[in-house]
């Protein structure tokens, strides 16, 4: 019975050498690159400053990541990054935070997959002395790191809730909300900002559906569809950010919804999605600054270097409402101001 | 095998020969990727050997290094457990919830949560022997049963709910999280218990007639049951025990991250086990396989971490390199276990 | 072998039915002490399917079998090997990763005296290497080491080991199904001359093969089979190659009355089946 693989095998014993000859040479060039960019990094400044987003690829931590190098080779500083493989990877951070600790760094900026998962790390690394700020998202409770760099999430939330009550005055409104995923503090603060700016409770009848797309395109439009499933009358969409509200559109789209006969309202203010808002799939997004705030990170923590002076409390680093059509009573920039300030 | 099989004569083994012999040897080539790798990053970083950096290292591998044991029975039977992450989870909801909101003694909510476990690999083994599903399938069925109940059970909530800093689960459950100090170096509880585990693991697996049967069955399982091995008592017996095992690293996790958290174990903690029983050497055509190349396997995907870590590289490094590690291992196995006839 | 004796195992009617398909019709087999019986049949004939059923892999519809003249059933291949009847497979029945000395106490692990074997269940891997060292050295199975893993081994050595661990175990009856048929032709001499020295040490072994030459060289009678029915019990004095495989092809009428056997036992036979 196991004849035919030991046919299957003869022929395959040659490639299967070259194969791993191969893959020798990829791990040996890969061990070259490492040591490489490791004496760059041993090359410059004393001081280590280290950077943890949620995952490595969403271009909003891109653009953290970009703003925390430009700040640190500025200020002579020495970046240490690392990333989570998903928005939930707790696991991943928390090893990031303990193997920044031991590598010295002065301080940790990150971005906490979860409100409380990574505490227990962070109370360590504080022990020893690491200056721990969040960026972006808060800690549950937020003394669990010395600082906060970040968009008023809340705020951000209340923003386009008002822009979505005036965009829809006089309709009927029927309300879908895409959140991130359980336990995530900024999805829950831009969640209920939006029902503060909208003038509503969470208990209101007007909302029809909650789902959890992740913040991915994807994942988003699954929940939309099946959204739309249950209610197919939702004409106002609150979205985590501006990939769920592209998922959303496409939902909405194929279920025969026009752009205008919609309201979607979302958060991050990317490049992608202000280019989304200039053509009328989001009406408004609550536009943050991750480059002010990792770059405002690093100093931060340079500066606690320096001088032993600790970050505290709350820095609001500022969002600002980017919509096409400004409405009545609502402030807000222009799509030229938002391409001119986005990220990614 | 009589006089005129020496006829047949033994091929005398060529320099190149013994080097595959040498290689082939159990956990030999996983051994020596280890100190290779080791080598290298404390000629990067002076802090890489210091011992309290190493204890970092163990202890960050600890939840994965106790799941892999597990994966590595089930692996040496010629399955696949997809859903070692998922069910640590559960068992982890399980354990911190019935301890803080049904008032249950901690050392009951932590049987109750490793209750929970076995249970699952009871429900695996069951599934696997009793209906002869193929593993993949059972698990991956399981997995987002374990997923799902991990989230109904805690209502998305991350226990102890609410905003206090320290944690306020018993002490028992964050025990295996606490240190001993041997010289300058702090030492976590969890650490040792994954070695005492790791040994028993060994033991059984080489000591015993069970292991044995473990062996046979994932290697001919056909030729196991006409021996007259009960190889459905023997893979049952591994999946329960293997549930036992995410059971313990539910406790270990809860002891690290002090709460119990509704998102564990869904990213990494499935392939991180199946990384570390591969790079160990262990076949994933079963039968072939040890458990202490299990815990070099683990090893090395921590000290890739850390050591990258420490000189700056950034970790998206650490997935380049395990992924050519873990072909290299596969690759490494199929040529140096050939059937020759 | 002249005066009739006590079969060592006998099997009386046995029937196996699958749907319509008949398997099995009332076939009568019978193994006498320190004899090699050989049983031939084409495909379907029924000879895999008496096998199964004398060595517990399945269990008949009709029929009885005696072990010493006792009744038993067989239900699984365990309760025959605990009998006393070992059977070695024709797809080298062994664990290839497993070594020597583990394929031949595949199953009847010995543990180790004291608590080490009591409580902790520890195995005694020292002794069980000897032992299976000693029984190889018995059969003039020559390997190097029992520490090797059988994948290392040719195919005649590993089918080797497999005829060396029924040996070992079978009280009563070796059951050799198709021994050779995965091998080539030094490997299959190995193993024939290894059968011989099995039944040198007293244990009836029972043949069964599609190699003429071999069956008519080891055996000491021949039971022909055909379309679930035994057909001739022959010897290979009293028949010719050609002969016994006319008798199992149907050329020619090879009804159990016409075959004829001068000597040995089975006398009643004739009568019994129609």
């Amino acid at each position: 019975m196991r004849d035919p693989q030991r046919q299957l095998r003869r022929p395959t014993r040659r490639t299967l050498g070259l194969a791993v000859a191969l893959l020798a040479v990829v791990v040996a060039t890969s061990a070259i690159v490492a040591a490489a960019s490791a004496t760059t990094a041993s090359k410059s400044a004393n001081i280590k400053v280290g950077l943890i987003t949620k995952d490595a690829t969403n271009p909003f931590f891109v653009k953290m990541h970009a703003g925390a190098t430009k700040a640190a080779k500025r200020l002579g500083a020495t970046l240490m990054y690392a990333a989570g493989k998903s928005s939930s990877d707790n696991a991943g951070e928390i090893a990031a935070i303990e193997n920044m600790t031991t590598a010295g760094v002065k301080g940790i900026l990150i971005t906490v997959a979860d409100g409380k998962a990574e505490n227990a790390a962070i109370a360590k690394a504080r022990k020893k002395g690491v200056v721990v700020i969040a960026l972006d998202s808060p800690t549950v409770p937020q003394s669990a790191t010395n600082a906060l760099f970040a968009t008023n999430n809340f705020n951000a939330g209340v923003l386009i809730g008002k822009y979505a009550r005036a965009a829809t005055k006089g309709k009927k409104v029927t309300i879908g909300m895409l959140d991130e995923h359980a336990g995530s503090s900024v999805g829950a603060l831009r969640h209920n900002g939006f029902l503060k700016g909208f003038g509503i409770k969470g208990s209101n009848s007007q909302i029809a559906c909650v789902g959890n797309g992740e913040g991915q395109t994807a994942t988003s439009q699954t929940a939309m569809e099946n959204c739309l499933q249950k209610n197919p009358n939702i004409n106002v969409v609150y979205t985590i950010n501006e990939p769920s509200a592209a998922g959303a559109w496409t939902a909405l789209k194929n279920a025969g919804k026009t752009q205008s006969a919609t309201t979607i309202v979302s958060v991050d203010g990317g490049c992608a999605g202000v280019r989304n808002v200039r053509a009328g799939v989001i009406d408004a997004t609550s536009q943050q600054y991750p480059l002010l705030m990792a770059s405002r990170g690093v100093a931060a923590v340079v500066k606690y270097a320096k001088t032993g002076i600790k970050p505290r409390g709350y820095t609001d680093t500022g969002v600002n409402l980017i919509a096409k059509k400004a409405l009545v009573g609502v402030r807000s920039k222009t799509v030229k101001y938002g391409l001119a300030n986005c990220w990614g | 095998m009589t006089s005129e099989t020496s006829a047949q004569p033994a091929r005398a083994p060529s320099p190149l020969e013994w080097i595959r012999r040498f290689l082939a040897a159990p956990a030999v080539g996983p051994f020596l990727a280890l100190l290779l790798t080791m080598a290298f990053f404390s000629l990067k970083s002076d802090r890489f050997l210091q011992g309290p950096n190493l204890s970092l290292v163990l202890q960050q591998v600890m939840v994965v290094g106790v799941l892999a044991i597990g994966q590595t029975l089930v692996i040496l039977t010629a399955g696949i457990d997809l859903s070692v992450g998922t069910v640590m989870a559960f068992g982890q909801i399980v354990m911190t919830k019935f301890a803080i909101d049904q008032g249950f003694s901690p050392l009951t909510a932590i049987a109750l949560g490793i209750l929970a476990c076995v249970a699952f690999g009871v429900l695996n083994g069951a599934l696997v022997t009793g209906v002869r599903l193929p593993a993949f399938i059972v698990t991956l069925g399981t997995l987002n049963i374990a997923f799902a109940l991990t989230h109904i059970v805690s209502k998305d909530l991350t226990y102890p709910p609410g905003t206090s800093g320290a944690s306020t689960l018993p002490s028992q459950l964050l025990f295996f999280g606490r240190t001993f100090t041997v010289g300058h170096t702090e030492i976590t509880y969890g650490v040792v218990l994954m070695f005492v585990l790791f040994g028993l693991a060994w033991f059984s697996l080489t000591q015993t007639a069970w292991g044995r049967h473990v062996y046979a069955t994932g290697d001919n399982p056909e030729a196991a049951r006409l021996t007259g091995i009960k190889t459905w008592r023997v893979l049952l017996s591994v999946y329960t025990v293997a549930g036992l095992m995410y059971g313990i690293a539910a406790w270990l996790l809860v002891s690290r991250t002090e709460l119990g958290d509704p998102n564990a174990g869904q990213t990494t903690e499935n392939l991180d086990s199946i990384t570390a029983v591969v790079l160990g050497g262990t076949s994933l055509f079963g039968g072939r396989g040890t458990v202490i190349g299990t815990l070099i396997g683990a090893i090395i995907v921590g000290i890739f971490r850390n050591g990258l870590t420490l000189i700056g590289v950034e970790v998206i490094y650490q997935y380049l390199v395990t992924g050519v590690l873990v072909i290299l291992a596969v690759a490494v196995d199929q040529l140096t276990h050939r059937r020759r006839l | 072998m002249s005066e009739p004796q006590q079969p060592i195992l006998e099997a009386r009617g046995l029937a196996k039915r699958y749907g319509q398909v008949v398997a099995l019709d009332g076939v009568d087999f019978e193994l006498y002490p320190d004899e090699i019986v050989a049983v031939i049949g084409d495909n379907g004939a029924g000879k895999s399917t008496l096998i199964k059923a004398l060595s517990g892999a399945l269990q008949p519809d009709e029929g009885e079998i005696r072990l010493d003249g006792k009744r038993v059933r067989f239900r699984t291949p365990g309760d025959a090997r605990s009998a006393g009847i070992e059977t070695v497979y024709q797809d080298l029945a062994v664990a290839p990763s497993l070594d020597i000395a583990s394929n031949i106490f595949l199953g009847r692990e010995a543990r180790r005296r004291g608590p080490l074997g009591l409580a902790l269940r520890m195995l005694a891997k020292r002794s069980m290497r000897r032992d299976a060292a000693r029984h190889l050295q018995e059969l003039k199975i020559g390997v190097q080491s029992m520490g090797q893993p059988v994948e290392n081994l040719s195919g005649g050595q590993r089918q080797g080991v497999a005829v060396a661990r029924a040996a070992k175990w079978a009280e009563r009856v070796a059951i050799m199904d198709e021994p050779t048929a995965a091998l080539g032709v030094k490997e299959t001499r190995q193993v024939i001359d290894l059968i011989l020295r099995v039944r040198e040490r007293g244990l009836p072994v029972i043949l069964i093969s599609h190699d003429m030459p071999h069956v008519f060289e080891l055996a000491d009678r021949i039971q022909i089979m055909r379309l679930g029915k035994r057909v001739a019990v022959v010897t290979p004095q009293t028949h010719t190659m050609p002969e016994a495989v006319a008798i199992m092809t149907g050329a020619t009428r090879g009804e159990l009355e016409q075959a004829l056997i001068k000597e040995g036992p089975p006398a009643e036979l004739p009568e019994e089946d129609a």
